[in-house]
């Protein structure tokens, strides 16, 4: 049986998401208790709550927040770093292959509905946005205000964060008495952010990622530097635009193969039919020996027609 | 099918950025992470990831 393209993703993704959430003792009822071992010094690649009662690593946006708005005002330059190492090795590869909430979104688009279309009008300026969270709620507000104190906020995991919801808030509540009886105000609006997060979900692809993600808009920032990239090779291309109707990100691959908004997720080099797009390492453009024996087969043909 | 033009896909193929600015930056990030491992932000990291974080589950 041929297999689906796009299933090793989804195993990907959901054993990545298993793996860094698998402290099971934190899921056991008997009062909230999350891991508290040495992995916790490293960061997970994607979006993952450190409170979530399974996860084994740390949020990399809750960190560099958690840094930021220490007492001595430092700048995350391990987090920071760490990010930066990672979007310049892959890019945006950890959103469409290791991001648990990431995978939660597209089974959620899963579901049989009339799907909605964001004209390009709003959709292009609204992709900004996640920019503007990363640098306003990540970065500035973090580092720059504080309480009279001396100490600041993680304005982000606080105020918009819907995974720290989701994988922290919901499982911790559930499961603790005393934690249910302190809910106020913030818990109900991010718990409306997470409802609206699911909601639209259902009807547009990863709307989170696409409008919201911090870490996404960090890592987008490298994709035209990373290492592991896309190539597309103009002499295959045949404009048929397949590959542009296929992606869910919006992207048009053949004009912009390492758009900020790609997340490798590798669905439009399984659908074109000329095999113009790969996904490597460094590569400046695609050599003849490694264009793909059909294309080579018909550029054969073709110079034998001519030649006639 | 649309006709293809002349030099369409060019920028496509090649880097913009030569790629030895990608081995500078890598080289430039590691140094970061040995810099805040060396000032001890890991241990930040750490409190902070070992502790239930009020704020991210929404609770103040």
């Amino acid at each position: 049986m041929a297999k689906k393209p796009g299933a090793l993703r989804k195993c990907v993704q959901a054993g990545w998401g298993i793996l860094s959430n698998a402290y099971v003792k934190g899921f056991l009822p008997g009062g909230p208790s999350i891991y508290k071992g040495e992995l916790k010094k490293i960061c997970v690649p994607g979006m993952n709550c450190y409170s979530c009662p399974g996860a084994l690593g740390s949020c990399p946006i809750g960190s560099m927040q958690a840094v930021f708005d220490a007492r001595q005002r430092k700048f995350a330059f391990y987090v920071v770093g760490y990010l930066a190492l990672i979007g310049l090795l892959a890019g945006r590869f950890v959103c469409g292959w290791l991001c648990l909430f990431g995978l939660i979104q597209e089974l959620l688009y899963k579901i049989p509905t009339p799907k909605l279309k964001i004209p390009d009008k709003i959709d292009k300026p609204l992709r900004y946005f996640k920019y503007v969270i990363l640098f306003v709620m990540v970065f500035a507000l973090p580092f720059f205000v504080r309480s009279k104190y001396g100490i600041g906020e993680p304005f982000f995991c606080k105020y918009i964060c819907p995974v720290g919801t989701l994988e922290g808030g919901i499982p911790l509540v559930l499961l603790n008495d005393s934690m249910r009886a302190t809910l106020g105000w913030l818990f109900r609006w991010k718990l409306l952010l997470l409802i609206i997060c699911i909601l639209s979900s259902v009807f547009i692809y990863r709307p989170f990622c696409k409008y919201v993600c911090p870490l996404g808009a960090f890592y987008g920032l490298f994709q035209k530097v990373s290492l592991v990239r896309m190539h597309m090779d103009e002499s295959a291309c045949v404009n048929c635009g397949l590959c542009a109707k296929t992606c869910k990100m919006n992207v048009n691959p053949c004009k912009t193969p390492n758009s900020a908004e790609c997340i490798r997720c590798r669905e439009c080099i399984n659908v074109c039919p000329k095999h113009a797009l790969s996904m490597g390492i460094c590569d400046n453009s695609v050599s003849k020996d490694k264009v793909h024996p059909v294309i080579q087969e018909e550029k054969r043909r073709s110079k034998k027609d001519v030649s006639r | 099918m649309e006709s293809k033009k002349k030099g369409e896909g060019k920028e496509a193929m090649k880097r913009t950025v030569p790629i030895w600015v990608t081995y500078v930056l890598i080289l430039a990030s590691i140094a970061c992470i040995a810099f805040g491992i060396c000032r001890g932000e890991v241990d930040t990291v750490l409190k902070k990831a070992i502790n239930i974080c009020m704020e991210c589950i929404g609770l103040g």
